[in-house]
């Protein structure tokens, strides 16, 4: 991804920035890689622990790289993961005001289409709205959505619904 | 099973002759809509049994030479399409009368017959065809109804659709839809890249004409009220507009393109203006009337949550709209002239689309029904809900103008398919496309004279 380079220098900061909280997100999100497991650990004993911040960036970046975001259904409220990789993405384009995204929200295949297409709006305007209170400026964003019209899986059932309720964030350069 | 391909072999050189006056009228003006021959396959897929026993016989030919048109089978498969008769084969019938004195009721009776049609084709000088019929009453003997009718060559199949719906008319007392048509969108992938077309073909399938082709999503066509218009929603600018398009030049213009969502549009009954679906990019969905002539907006709902799929009433006095402002999706209405909505469905967690009744008193929705989509109609104002299918992902439902059937988009096998249901949910047809899938129907206004 063309954007990976641009998050260099800026991975740096958010690890600073989530230095404070990295001991409770840690502990509560099971997804993190085996490294962290390892910190976590570790970190149950000593307060201050150098090593689990530097592994929690990575951690950051992985999540940072991630510009879909998944939603239950007929819903358009944002679960605690999403809103994490939502505020990553929020505060990098708070540090980068000259970057620019479209947040692109779709729906899956049930119910009527012109209800659905109201659907992709709504995830997206909710994911805009957690880019703005991370600082990002309005002029930054734009949303659009296709409804249903444009599944990432076109198959039926949970599993391709699933991966179909999404917002997908993207970079504009 | 029954499928039009035999009459389309028959009408090959009729087909022929329509298609190319179509391509001289077209060629002379903006050249969008094409005609290409049926593309639809309607098979019925329940409640054949409960439809009367009806005979078309034959139309004799008077003139010499092959008899030009086959006016019967159009009939019949009219008749049959409807799911309120069952046209009997032709190799049932133990006479063929083509006049009212040659037929024997007593052969009728034995095979159980109902009805018996018979009727004559002769050319005129000067080239058009007359064309006459009777309608028999066979266990009382009587003539039911009988016309003579002059046609162009080129309307023969016109005039058949005709007489399906004077017969139709005088033996169920409510008006027919032989004459009307569809608007529906055909997805065909080609070389992995989707294709969409805007169709409109007639009732039957036939003389279906592309009215537009696009590789970006079609969606939410909706009839004029005079029957010369479509209004949609295209996304071929990559994000959705509103177009208004004359169906006989195809001429279109672009009704709305403001920032965010432009869906939904709804003719009022009048013409004169379109109710539809702005978010005005702020990422809520409203509804509002867009006059037509001077392009007045108007913004008629004001709410956090989504508002959409307004549906006029008949009158033109209220909008019927989808909102979510209960936590899931529900049928409101509101005043057209604006003011505060009231709730019209109650039962169940979705109930969403619109579409009303043309007798006033009901309206049919998207419904979930026990996890599953369907269509379903509620009593507006007692408030009750019959499930009308037995799909899982039925959508988009339009009423043909007599209220008697419904057409609307289901998934076969994970095919798009269209499907019909009558109004009491006995009779079902399955509408396949014949390349790729079909979806979003909408029934047309009955054709004005």
């Amino acid at each position: 991804m063309k954007i990976w380079k641009l998050l260099i220098p800026f991975c740096a900061m958010i690890v600073v920035g989530c230095a404070s909280q990295s001991g409770t997100e840690t502990e509560t999100d099971g997804t993190g890689a085996a490294g962290s497991e390892g910190a976590s650990t570790s970190g149950a004993d000593s307060e201050s622990g150098g090593s689990a911040t530097a592994l929690d960036s990575d951690r950051e970046a992985n999540l940072m790289d991630a510009t879909i975001i998944y939603f239950d259904f007929d819903s358009s409220d944002l679960d605690n993961q999403s809103s994490e990789l939502a505020k990553l993405h929020g505060a990098y384009l708070a540090e980068n005001p000259g970057v620019k995204v479209r947040l692109e929200g779709h729906a899956d295949e049930r119910g009527s289409r012109e209800y659905n297409l109201g659907l992709g709006e709504r995830r997206a305007a909710s994911v805009r709205s957690v880019l703005l209170v991370q600082g990002a400026s309005a002029s930054q964003l734009s949303i659009i959505s296709f409804g249903e019209e444009r599944p990432a899986n076109t198959g039926t059932g949970e599993s391709a619904w699933a991966e179909n309720r999404r917002v997908e964030i993207a970079y504009s350069n | 099973m029954r499928k039009q391909g035999g009459l389309r072999v028959i009408f090959a050189r009729f087909n022929f002759i329509k298609f190319a006056s179509l391509c001289l009228i077209l060629c002379m003006t903006a050249g969008i809509p094409r005609v290409s021959q049926a593309e639809l396959q309607i098979q019925i897929t329940k409640g054949q049994g409960e439809a009367i026993p009806i005979a078309i016989v034959p139309f004799g030919w008077l003139g010499e030479g092959e008899q030009p048109y086959d006016i019967a089978s159009v009939v019949a498969s009219d008749l049959s399409r409807s799911g309120r008769f069952a046209p009997i084969a032709e190799d049932g019938m133990l006479q063929k009368p083509t006049t009212g004195a040659e037929i024997d009721f007593g052969d009728w009776r034995i095979i159980n017959t109902e009805v018996v049609i018979v009727g004559r084709m002769s050319k005129l000088p000067g080239g058009d065809y007359s064309i006459e019929f009777r309608v028999f009453d066979v266990f009382r003997g009587e003539q039911l109804l009988g016309y003579r009718i002059t046609s162009k060559p080129s309307a023969l199949r016109g005039t058949a659709h005709q007489i399906s719906d004077l017969i139709y008319e005088k033996l169920t007392g409510v008006r027919g839809v032989a004459s009307t048509r569809i608007a529906y969108v055909n997805v065909i992938k080609d070389q992995g890249k989707q294709v969409y077309k805007l169709i409109v073909a007639d009732a039957d399938g036939e003389n279906a004409r592309t009215m537009l082709e696009s590789k970006q999503s079609i969606m939410s066509p909706s009839w004029s009220p005079d029957g010369r218009k479509l209004a949609y929603v295209s996304f071929e600018n990559n994000k959705s507009e509103v177009y208004v398009q004359e169906i006989k030049s195809g001429a279109r213009r672009r009704a709305s393109a403001r920032k965010g969502i432009n869906s939904a549009p709804a003719w009022s009954p009048d013409g004169k203006q379109l109710a539809l679906t702005l978010s005005k990019g702020d990422g809520n969905l409203e509804i509002y009337t867009l006059n037509v002539s001077n392009q007045v907006l108007k913004r008629l709902t004001n709410w956090p949550s989504i508002e959409t799929e307004p549906s006029w009433s008949n009158d033109g006095k209220q909008i019927y709209f989808t909102s979510d402002r209960s936590g899931a999706p529900q049928i409101y209405q509101i005043d057209a002239q604006g003011g505060r909505p009231e709730r019209v469905t109650f039962e169940g967690s979705y109930n969403a689309r619109a579409r009303v009744a043309p007798d006033s008193k009901h309206i049919a929705v998207v419904h979930n029904d026990r996890g599953n989509y369907r269509i379903a109609i509620v009593d507006v104002e007692r408030a009750y809900t019959r499930v009308l299918t037995d799909g899982i992902l039925d959508e988009s439902p339009s009423f043909a103008p007599n209220g008697e059937t419904l057409i609307y988009a289901s998934k076969n096998s994970g095919q798009g398919v269209l499907a019909t249901v009558s109004a009491d949910g006995r009779f079902q047809q399955r509408i396949a496309a014949v390349n790729g899938e079909v979806r979003e129907p909408a029934w047309s206004p009955f054709p004005r004279n």
